[in-house]
């Protein structure tokens, strides 16, 4: 082979080595948002801290295997050596160092990036202040879409959704379905979506543009196709954002969310100018549908009842309770 | 009035039941169909039947029940890796707008299955064929200790086997994930049979495992040649003692849950459904209690196949077996308080989450102490690499990867965004297949030989190991960065186009598997052709160390003409160091159990229960359910259980054997 056809033969192999790399977008790796950069760099620095003593095992078991092969007669061999209590301290004692170090930043980092933890910050270097007012975004998993309800604006979505950039966001998620994972890569981790209960996220996304969110957990027919567009806008574009929504002039009422909640795959984006207020508060409760028996109700009434046989009076206060005012 | 009769007559079954629409399952039925029927006349040809059903199938020797339970994992292996392939297919093709070859309808079905069937039906069948051929020849014993009961156990689990492969044909398999989370497991988000077949084939097969566990922990406790204190068992053993405690405690859970959510769709009670008070993160909790001990129950063993090839190959004695067994023993109790790692994104508290996430990094230091024994046995070592030694090496490095990225995995923030992602996907290949499925290779070229009296072509098996080594890093390092591309599991198409390269090296990699598994199979298969050049007459083709190497190849039916007595933990090695001298006279009848066909006739009736419970055939449930309680009764007033080889018998086999061995 002549000189050049082999330079050509590399550069084109480092080129097949180097393309699918370059097109590709790390996204876990290159997150937008705070919380998302900080667990990236947990996975790096996790990464580093194994890697001291995962390469040296690598490293010693490729040697080993070199050295002692059947045909070094040269290197020593020694069939009966089995024991060195000096060796066994260190083996036992360096994952354990590691380990312990890795312990305390999975105590620490656990703790800080609680997806319930309010944020105290914004990015780094930059602590929350009184100037940001958070954003409350109420998230339904539906099958097989995203429903999301902004309490403090008036309007809902579905299949699309906005937040402006540096403004705490707080997530609470359920699911009017079976269980699904609330999960925006570029913005932070992600949350399961449970049916009768709330899970929270608080986040914040730091530089405008579109992302992908999905749900991240399987759950049925439509699953690949239960996806949406996150945007982060700059404030100006977030008030044109939330006007265009209003304008719209939809209304989601509980009859509209009796329609929606309906099964449906590649549900386009719609927007709601309004919605009912309780709605979000029903849906977590499931009784939604008129006449159905809201859980908090007959929770309420299990407890009244275990509680009605030994003591009376009790009962008698449960009796109220069980009638929350409307 | 005809439909009450058909239904009271079939259920739910219908003709419609059958997917004879769907092309690829009509392809699929006619390949097997005539596959089956190939066999099927080829044994009736051969006159083949009467010989199987003797001395195989009704057979109580745990050398033959443990061979069929590798045979029945080799075949599902076939089945699980088909669905890999596909799967593997789907995705590389399903972008821009492709809906590739699979509606979700189908799709869905397929990653169920190859969840389930390469846990329940190859992985776990391979190591309970290993622990069941190798552990009594280890310790010194004639058999198990409940033999009946070890043939009704494999019977069982190859039940459960046939019942998930019905629903390839009849219905249709569960479209919820291989562990069948509800609700979307529940009756009304997964109205079809699909779920019904997950449940009766799992419970059936986890009898048969149960039993397994607790006749393995009988026979290693009570069995054990005169002078094998636990702490001089051979490492394999002891790997397979704790494996068999976790299946012990852990799959009675696998029973309760599925019981329950059985229940649920049955019977309309509550448990796990979204509504009425029902709580699905119960379930959860459950099936994870069982799951994370079983991920365990398969890696144990095969860390204990590594411990016996290492030391056998680097001709030397095993480093640190004592920290080795420490590690074993804190494993197998570390590996009950871990499971919440699962779900750490399901909104548990911080402090829970840490403390799920602490437990499970403490389990890589006992980890980390056994791949550093390893190490150091090679150190210092005489390295032979015949095939079991390569998959070992390929393990070692193979292994820390999955293991690091596992503990990455431990670490709850980060897992929040690698939780069900193809990052996790490519963990856990890393773990079972560069773990457990390179130490069951190992396993069946380290004691093959033992088990049929000849060794397997290393050509052919260098060649599975190269493939199946290449074929995982090609098909397993993609999935790492799609992970880290934030693409999650389970999804059978795709919109962005960059992520396509990815799925296509994926897809190069699971044929280059293909053509490992091709090569596993020509490697038998030209072993068997070759056997006479691959005989070995020693019994001990390896110059190994334990106590299964000191009888013949095969083992006679007996095992040992006299019971061994044990003076060190590589009894054998010792043996030979010590000139042993086979003793040539002296023997005496030997006390065996008989074969029985209760065990294939108990399973064959549950696989009627199972497919009645199924599609709701009520009459048939009753039927088969009174027969197996009837069999089973009759069982037991069957005295004719046992007999004695004659001590003539015994000394014309060891004859045959002192003439094999070359002269001293």
């Amino acid at each position: 082979m002549r000189p050049e056809t082999k330079m050509f033969s590399k550069a084109a192999l480092v080129a097949a080595l180097a393309l699918p790399l370059a097109s590709c977008n790390m996204v876990v790796m290159s997150p937008s948002g705070d919380i998302a950069a900080q667990q990236r760099d947990l996975i790096v620095i996790s990464t580093v801290l194994m890697l001291l003593i995962v390469v040296p095992v690598i490293f010693l078991t490729l040697f080993f295997a070199w050295r002692y092969r059947q045909s070094n007669t040269t290197a020593k061999y020694d069939p009966e050596w089995h024991h060195s209590t000096r060796l066994e301290v260190v083996i036992w004692s360096a994952p354990l160092a590691i380990i312990i170090a890795l312990g305390a930043i999975t105590w620490i980092s656990t703790h800080t990036l609680d997806p319930y933890r309010p944020l105290e910050r914004i990015a780094e270097g930059q602590p929350l202040s009184a100037g940001h007012k958070p954003l409350t975004v109420e998230v339904v998993a539906l099958d097989w879409k995203w429903l999301f309800i902004y309490p403090e604006l008036g309007i809902a979505s579905v299949n699309e959704l906005a937040a402006p950039v540096d403004t705490p966001i707080r997530f609470k998620i359920t699911s009017a379905t079976v269980m699904n994972s609330f999960y925006i890569p570029a913005l932070a981790g992600q949350i399961y979506a449970m049916a009768g209960m709330e899970t929270k996220l608080h986040a914040v996304i730091n530089k405008p543009g579109e992302f992908e969110g999905f749900s991240a957990n399987y759950s049925g027919a439509g699953f690949s196709h239960m996806r949406f567009k996150f945007h982060g806008f700059d404030q100006a574009g977030f008030d044109k954002w939330v006007a265009d929504v209003k304008a719209g002039g939809a209304t989601l009422d509980r009859a509209t969310y009796m329609q929606l909640e309906k099964p449906s795959i590649k549900e386009p984006v719609r927007h709601y100018a309004s919605t009912d207020a309780s709605l979000y508060s029903k849906i977590v409760d499931m009784c939604v549908e008129p006449g159905k028996m809201c859980m908090s109700e007959m929770m309420a009434m299990d407890k009244g009842l275990i509680c009605r046989i030994p003591e009376p009076t009790t009962a008698a206060r449960e009796e109220k309770a069980i009638r929350p005012a409307t | 009035m005809t439909a009450d009769w058909t239904s009271l007559l079939f259920g739910k079954l219908t003709l419609e039941a059958i997917p004879y629409h769907e092309p690829i399952l009509v392809v699929t039925f006619i390949g097997v169909a005539i596959g089956g029927l190939t066999v099927l006349g080829a044994l009736t040809y051969f006159r083949l039947w009467g010989y199987l059903w003797k001395e195989w199938f009704t057979s109580i020797d745990h050398k033959k029940i443990g061979i069929m339970y590798i045979v029945f994992a080799i075949i599902m292996l076939l089945r699980g890796f088909a669905d890999a392939l596909m799967m593997r297919f789907q995705q590389a093709i399903a972008f821009n707008g492709n809906e590739g070859y699979f509606p979700p309808h189908h799709y869905d079905q397929v990653f169920t299955a190859h969840g389930v069937i390469m846990i329940f039906f190859v992985a776990m069948p391979f190591v309970t064929g290993l622990m069941n051929f190798v552990v009594p020849l280890q310790i010194g014993a004639r058999d198990v200790s409940f033999p009946f009961l070890n043939n009704f156990s494999f019977w069982m689990t190859v039940a459960g086997g046939i019942i998930v492969m019905i629903s390839l044909f009849v219905g249709e398999f569960a479209k919820t994930g291989w562990l069948a989370y509800p609700p979307l497991s529940d009756i009304t988000y997964s109205p079809d049979v699909g779920v019904d077949y997950y449940i009766w084939g799992l419970q059936i097969a986890g009898i048969g495992t149960l039993l397994s566990g607790v006749n393995l922990i009988a026979t290693i406790l009570k069995m054990r040649a005169p002078g094998m204190s636990m702490m001089k068992m051979p490492i394999f053993t002891w790997t397979a003692f704790c494996t068999n405690i976790l299946i012990v405690a852990a799959f009675p859970v696998l029973t309760a849950v599925l019981a329950l959510l059985t229940l649920d769709r049955y019977v309309g009670t509550h448990f796990f459904t979204n509504t009425d008070g029902g709580s699905a993160m119960l379930y959860v909790n459950l099936i994870w209690i069982w799951g994370h001990p079983e991920v365990y129950i398969l890696v144990l063993p095969v860390f204990g196949v590594f411990s016996e090839v290492v030391s056998t190959f680097a001709r030397k004695r095993l480093f640190g077996y004592t920290s080795m067994v420490y590690a074993t023993v804190v494993i197998t109790i570390l590996s009950y308080i871990v499971w919440l790692h699962h779900f750490f994104t399901m909104g548990s508290g911080a402090s829970v989450n840490s403390f799920f996430g602490i437990t499970t990094m403490i389990i890589s230091i006992p980890t980390g102490a056994k791949m550093f024994n390893w190490l150091f046995t090679m150190y210092h070592g005489r390295i032979k690499y015949e095939v079991s030694m390569l998959w070992t090496i390929g393990f070692m490095v193979t292994f820390v990867i999955g293991g690091m990225t596992g503990v990455l995995l431990a670490v709850p923030p980060a897992d929040f965004v690698l939780h069900n992602s193809l990052f996790l996907i490519a963990h856990f290949h890393n773990v079972i297949i560069g773990g457990v499925v390179f130490g069951v290779f190992a396993g069946i070229n380290f004691w093959f030989p033992k088990a049929f009296g000849f060794r397997l072509n290393a050509f052919w098996g260098k060649m599975s190991f190269w493939f199946w080594l290449i074929g995982f890093y090609f098909a397993f390092m993609p999935l790492y960065v799609l992970g880290l591309m934030g693409v999650t599991r389970r999804m059978n198409q795709f919109d962005d186009p960059s992520l396509q390269i990815w799925f296509i090296i994926a897809a190069f990699g699971a044929f280059l598997i293909l053509l490992g598994i091709g090569s596993f199979i020509i490697q038998i298969l030209y072993s068997i052709w070759k056997r006479d050049e691959l005989r070995d007459e020693t019994g001990d083709p390896w110059n190994a160390r334990t106590l299964e190497w000191s009888t013949s190849s095969p083992p006679p039916a007996y095992n040992f003409a006299f019971t061994p007595v044990v003076h060190d933990v590589d009894e054998w090695w010792f043996m030979k160091q010590n000139g042993y001298k086979r003793p040539l006279s002296g023997f005496i009848p030997i006390h065996m159990p008989k074969n029985t066909g209760t065990g294939a006739i108990l399973a064959g009736l549950s696989v009627a229960f199972g497919f009645a419970m199924v599609w709701h055939i009520w009459w048939l449930a009753l039927v088969s359910f009174v027969a197996i309680i009837g069999k089973t009764i009759h069982h037991t007033f069957n005295y004719n259980r046992d007999f004695y080889i004659p001590a003539e018998e015994v000394a014309a086999v060891e004859a045959r054997r002192t003439q094999m061995l070359p002269a001293e």
